[in-house]
C-alpha cells in the first residue's frame, strides 16, 4: 500500500546557517518504528535530490516518536545571504511530508494505517 | 505543598506580538516574564544603530513592553528577564528607568545590567593572542573578513542573570545571552540548583527551548490538526510551571486561545534542532532524547526525566560582517499559461542582464505559486495556477551591479510577456548583506559583569 507521510506524521522545520532541520513526529506512537525503518537517510536524501546541495543526517528520538533530519546546503547560503523565499527553511517540513511510502499490505493493516495516495 | 515557580514567555523574537507581555502579566499569576529579542543577525543591526547614535543599539520594543507591564513589576513583584540590551545594555537600562521615572515609580525599579558579551572592542587583541575565531562550518579564520566585522558577541549563560536576581534586580537586561538562559536562570536562582546539577540545569534549558519562541509551542505555527486549534486571535503565550526537581508543566492562562498538547510541544522541541543528544549551552549540555512528555490536563503538558551533562570549555561567538549587496524583485503573471509567461519573462530578463555585461556572485529565480518552496516536489500543479509570481534575486559585492539589476525588472511590464501585474512597489531596494559568522572561543576569555541601577 502507498501512504503519504503527511498521513502518518507531522513536522516542523527551521534553520542553522545553510542547514535546514526537519523534525518529523509520528501521529501515533505505534507508527514510529515504521518511520525509523522506511525514512532512512538515503531515502530522504533521494527525496531532496536536486533541491539541496549537501548531505543528509538523521537522528532518532524514540521518546518523542520523532526523527530529526539535517539537510545540509539547503538554504542557498542561509540567513541573510539567501535569496530564497524560504531562506529560513520554515517549510521544508511539509516538503518532506510529501514523501510517499510503500508499505506491505499486511503491515499497513496491522498498524491501522490510513489508506490513501 | 510543592513549590511552583512560573516563568511566562512574552516575546519570541524582536517583532513579536506587542500585546503578549501585558497579556501574560494580566491573565493570571506568574513570577517571571521572559522576553527574547535576539536572532542571529539582530546584533549587527543594533550595532549599526549604535554607530549612528551612541544611545541606541538595543531592542526599542522592550521599552514599550516595560511600560505595558510596569504596575505588575512595581506592585505585584513580577520580575522581568530580557536579552533586549543588544549591543548596549546600559542604554537599554537607562531607557526603561526613564519610563519608570515618568510613571513615578523610579525607586521601585531595580535594573540588573549584564555586560561582558561584547567582544568587538577586544577583537584585535584576542586575535593577536591566538584566538582564530574560525568559522564553525568552513573553518576559515576570522582574519579573512576582519576588516568587515560589524559585531562580535559571545553567547553567555545563566550565571550573571542569577547574580543580578540575587542582588535584588526586578528587571534583568542582558546583551547576547542564550535564549534558553533567560528561562533557566530564574529557576536556578529560585531553587538554588548547583553548578554541577546537570539534570536540573538541563531541564531549565529545555523549559527555555520550549517557550523561547513564544506561541510557537501553544498553537502558533502548529501543523498538527491545525484546523481545530481554537481562537488563535486570542492565542495564549506559554508559561512554565517548574518544580525544584526539574520537572515542569507547560501551560497558558485560562480563557486564552491556542492549544498546548504533546503534539504542539513536540513540534517546538524539534524546531531548529541539531544533534538532539548534544544541545550545547554555556551552562550544560542537554540531551533531548531524555525528555518525557505527558498530557496532564487540558492545555497542560508535563515534561520530566531530562538529563544533562557537563558543558564544554568553549562559548559560541556570534559575529556579523558586511558581505556585499543583494536585491530581490518580482512580477505577477496571470492565467492563462501563467507559469509559461513567467518562465519567458525570466529568460528575457536574464538575456538583457547578460547583454549589459552584469556579472553576479549569485542569481536565483523562483516561481511563487508553482515551485518556489518545494521545487520539483510540487509537481506540475503550477501549470494551471491562476497566477504565478516571478521572483528573481541577485547578490554581488559590487553595489552598482545590483543597483543596475533593480532597474531592469519593471520595464518587463510593457516590453515583456503579457498578463502581468503586481509591480506597484516599483524598483526593488538594494540591501547591504550582513552575514553571520559563528565561531568558538575559550570560556576563560569572557568575563561577564553585573551592575544594579
Amino acid at each position: 500500500m502507498r501512504v503519504q507521510l503527511l498521513d502518518l506524521a507531522h513536522a516542523r522545520s527551521g534553520d542553522k546557517g545553510d542547514t535546514a532541520n526537519v523534525g518529523v513526529i509520528a501521529l501515533k506512537p505505534e507508527w514510529y518504528p515504521l518511520l525509523v525503518e522506511q525514512l532512512t537517510r538515503d531515502r530522504v536524501a533521494e527525496h531532496f535530490r536536486g533541491i539541496i546541495d549537501g548531505p543528509v543526517e538523521r537522528f532518532e528520538l524514540p521518546n518523542l516518536h520523532a526523527l530529526n533530519f539535517l539537510l545540509h546546503g539547503a538554504l542557498d547560503g542561509g540567513g541573510t545571504l539567501s535569496l530564497k523565499t524560504d531562506a529560513q527553511g520554515k517549510v521544508y517540513s511539509t516538503a518532506l511530508l510529501r514523501l510517499v511510502l510503500d508499505v506491505p499490505d499486511a503491515q499497513a493493516r496491522a498498524l491501522g494505517l490510513p489508506s490513501a495516495a | 505543598m510543592t513549590r511552583i515557580v512560573r516563568v511566562a514567555s512574552g516575546q519570541g523574537f524582536w517583532g513579536d506580538w506587542l500585546e503578549a507581555p501585558r497579556r501574560q502579566v494580566e491573565g493570571g499569576p506568574i513570577d517571571y516574564l521572559m522576553l527574547d529579542y535576539l536572532a542571529e543577525v539582530t546584533m549587527s543591526i543594533l550595532q549599526k544603530q549604535k554607530e549612528r547614535d551612541p544611545t541606541m543599539g538595543y531592542a526599542r520594543d522592550f521599552v514599550g513592553a516595560i511600560e505595558s507591564v510596569l504596575p505588575a513589576i512595581t506592585e505585584r513583584g513580577v520580575r522581568v528577564i530580557a536579552n533586549a540590551g543588544g549591543v548596549n545594555p546600559p542604554a537599554c537600562a537607562a531607557a526603561i528607568r526613564a519610563v519608570a521615572a515618568r510613571a513615578g515609580a523610579a525607586g521601585k525599579l531595580h535594573v540588573g545590567v549584564v555586560t561582558g558579551d561584547d567582544l568587538l572592542p577586544r577583537l584585535d587583541r584576542l586575535m593577536a593572542d591566538g584566538h582564530a575565531l574560525a568559522h564553525m562550518e568552513t573553518g576559515a579564520p576570522l582574519s579573512t573578513v576582519r576588516d568587515r566585522v560589524l559585531s562580535a558577541n559571545a553567547y553567555i549563560g545563566s550565571v550573571p542573570i542569577v547574580e543580578a536576581l540575587r542582588r535584588g534586580a526586578n528587571v534583568v537586561v542582558t546583551g547576547r545571552s542564550t535564549d534558553t538562559a533567560l528561562t533557566m536562570a530564574p529557576l536556578r536562582f529560585e531553587f538554588g540548583w548547583g553548578d554541577t546539577d546537570w539534570n536540573r540545569l538541563a531541564a531549565g534549558i529545555i523549559a527555555g527551548h520550549i517557550i523561547e519562541c513564544g506561541a510557537q509551542c501553544s498553537g502558533g505555527n502548529c501543523l498538527h490538526d491545525w484546523r481545530t486549534i481554537p481562537d488563535l486571535a486570542n492565542v495564549g503565550y506559554p508559561i512554565v510551571e517548574a518544580q525544584e526537581d526539574g520537572s515542569f508543566v507547560v501551560t497558558k492562562h485560562p480563557g486564552t486561545g491556542g492549544r498546548i498538547d504533546v503534539a504542539s510541544v513536540s513540534e517546538q522541541l524539534v524546531y531548529e534542532m541539531g544533534d538532539p543528544h548534544s544541545y550545547i549551552t554555556p551552562d550544560v549540555v542537554a540531551d533531548f532524547a531524555s525528555i518525557h512528555l505527558e498530557q496532564a490536563g487540558e492545555n497542560r503538558v508535563r515534561v520530566f526525566g531530562i538529563q544533562g551533562r557537563e558543558p564544554t570549555d568553549k562559548l559560541k561567538v556570534s559575529i556579523a560582517y558586511r558581505d556585499g549587496y543583494k536585491a530581490v524583485g518580482s512580477l505577477v503573471y496571470v492565467w492563462p499559461d501563467a507559469l509559461e509567461k513567467a518562465e519567458l519573462a525570466d529568460r528575457v530578463l536574464r538575456e538583457r542582464l547578460d547583454r549589459l555585461g552584469l556579472r553576479f556572485d549569485h542569481i536565483l529565480t523562483e516561481f511563487v505559486g508553482a515551485s518556489a518552496t518545494h521545487g520539483r516536489l510540487a509537481g506540475d500543479a503550477g501549470q494551471q495556477a491562476p497566477e504565478v509570481q516571478f521572483r528573481i534575486g541577485v547578490r554581488s559585492h559590487d553595489r552598482a551591479t545590483v543597483e543596475r539589476f533593480t532597474r531592469e525588472i519593471v520595464p518587463l511590464v510593457l516590453n515583456g510577456p503579457p498578463s502581468v501585474t503586481g509591480f506597484a512597489a516599483g524598483r526593488p531596494k538594494v540591501e547591504e548583506i550582513v552575514a553571520y559568522w559563528p565561531a568558538l572561543i575559550d570560556k576563560t576569555v569572557v568575563q561577564t559583569a553585573v551592575e544594579i541601577l
